[in-house]
């Protein structure tokens, strides 16, 4: 079927929920897909609940420029599919149901390894927040699940009752209350799309592989784009402190003012602390299986101190001992913080460690940080 | 490989007792916290346990307790100075606000 026959008929599942903001101060996620229009929509099926769209397995270029853009924080918030009832192949009564949410990057991890397969798929109205994220806060919850299943009728589509649902939505689902509810049993899926071919094959069997989050080294460094666009900022304005401390140290010393040695030394100065934000946000994520130790504040040290080390090793004699000093004391106090931040990014911290951890470490943190200023300051002026 | 975090922190608790033994927690948990054994589910690995709370929201007999929250140091930070940031990484769940009753 074209496109262009399907064009304007009336979306099937419209969603009258009012849309809530995930987060105080953030706006509401609406789609900007017109869903007819969309580059992942390949036709259409008549049903007897109404015509269901069907979704393409294949991910063209505009999807992969989405994710690129996504991953750099880039209309991240609002990177949504419409919220309802969606086809993959030529699904019938029997075929299987799988839920999902409505964040366009889970969409797409989801449906590019469904190729071949006949499946409806129930996409949930999740805010444009990912599986395991939604579930967390709840709006990838039993409430959604119900709901959907009552409004797009699908208990008219297919013959059987069953429900097949990620593993990280257990989170925020309550499989007994949806039964309850809605009269669907849920299964759950494995943590992985690319395991659900395997998992159907198997009657709905995940092994135990299939049910462990992977942290590879792809999965951990996947979020360093977004750590260092929000790295920027802060960069930025220390940049901007570090060249008024040469100004304020030129004016005084009765220096003469040229505007490109100012910049030189700036950037001179700059270096050893962009390279430790590089460290923190790249090595720490990358090297996490290998650092000594289990909080991940002392991974950041670790390779903080070594960092500071060998800057002080690769320019011998060329920097005062106080500026060493607040080398010392501000490197080790980035990739600390860094790999802190890093917390919320993992598969396996909990919420009572990550308190633990940070009621020690951050203290430690600003303190160093607070020392090495000062020592840097004064560095300008002795 | 498993990753291991700081030890005795988690809140995790269950009563043996009130297990039916239906095994959804082994199912659920994506940390391997749990094994089955003489009929009902053990906590094995506590240590283990990140707070995700699949286990308790899916336990049928209310069996498990566990504080529900997200390990994000951001987080926590900004709830400690009462500020707002971004939130909801792709991995990060973001928030320690209520969770609604689902």
């Amino acid at each position: 079927m074209s496109k262009a026959s399907h064009k304007g008929i009336k979306l099937q599942v419209v969603d009258d929920r009012p849309l809530t903001p995930c987060c105080p101060g953030e706006q509401p996620a609406v789609s900007p897909v017109n869903i007819s229009e969309a580059n992942w929509v390949v036709g259409q099926l008549e049903t007897n609940t109404g015509p269901v769209y069907r979704v393409a397995t294949a991910l063209d270029r505009s999807d992969l420029w989405g994710a690129v853009k996504a991953r750099w924080g880039v209309g991240r918030m609002n990177y949504t599919v419409p919220p309802g009832l969606y086809a993959i192949g030529a699904p019938d009564e029997n075929a299987a149901v799988l839920v999902s949410a409505n964040y366009k990057l889970s969409f797409d991890s989801l449906r590019r390894e469904l190729s071949g397969l006949n499946l409806w798929l129930l996409v949930l109205d999740t805010n444009g927040i990912n599986v395991w994220c939604a579930a967390g806060k709840g709006s990838f919850g039993t409430a959604e699940v119900a709901r959907m299943v009552g409004r797009t009728g699908l208990a008219r589509l297919v013959s059987h009752r069953t429900l097949i649902l990620p593993q990280l939505a257990a989170p925020g689902v309550a499989a007994h209350e949806v039964r309850r509810r809605c009269g669907f049993n849920v299964v759950y899926g494995p943590v992985r799309a690319a395991d659900l071919p395997a998992f159907l094959r198997a009657g709905n069997k995940a092994d135990a592989a299939m049910r462990r989050p992977s942290f590879t080294l792809r999965d951990r460094l996947v979020l360093t784009p977004l750590e260092l666009t929000s790295l920027i900022k802060p960069l930025s304005g220390f940049a901007l402190f570090l060249f008024l401390l040469n100004l304020s140290a030129a004016l005084l010393k009765g220096n003469p003012l040229a505007l490109l040695p100012l910049l030189g030394h700036t950037i001179d100065h700059l270096v050893p602390f962009v390279v430790a934000v590089l460290v923190g946000a790249v090595l720490v994520p990358a090297l996490l299986p290998y650092l000594p130790g289990r909080a991940l504040a002392w991974k950041g040290l670790v390779l903080g101190v070594l960092w500071a080390f060998a800057y002080t090793a690769l320019t011998p004699g060329a920097e005062s001992w106080l500026r060493n000093t607040a080398h010392f004391l501000i490197i080790p106090s980035i990739t600390a913080f860094i790999g802190l931040n890093f917390t919320g990014s993992t598969t396996y911290t909990s919420l009572s460690d990550v308190i633990k951890e940070t009621k020690i470490a951050f203290p430690l943190i600003a303190m160093a940080a607070g020392l090495g200023l000062i020592a840097l300051v004064a560095a300008y002026f002795v | 490989m498993k990753y291991r975090y700081l030890k005795n922190v988690v809140t995790l608790q269950m009563d043996q007792e009130k297990c039916s033994g239906c095994g959804m927690c082994l199912e659920v948990c994506p940390q391997q916290v749990f094994t089955y054994a003489e009929n009902v589910s053990w906590i094995t690995d506590r240590d283990a346990c990140m707070e995700c709370s699949a286990c308790a929201r899916n336990c049928p007999r209310q069996a498990i307790k566990v504080r529900q929250g997200v390990g994000c140091a951001y987080a926590v930070l900004m709830d400690r100075f009462k500020l707002k940031g971004i939130c909801c990484k792709d991995a990060c769940r973001c928030s320690l606000d209520n969770i609604p009753d689902p």
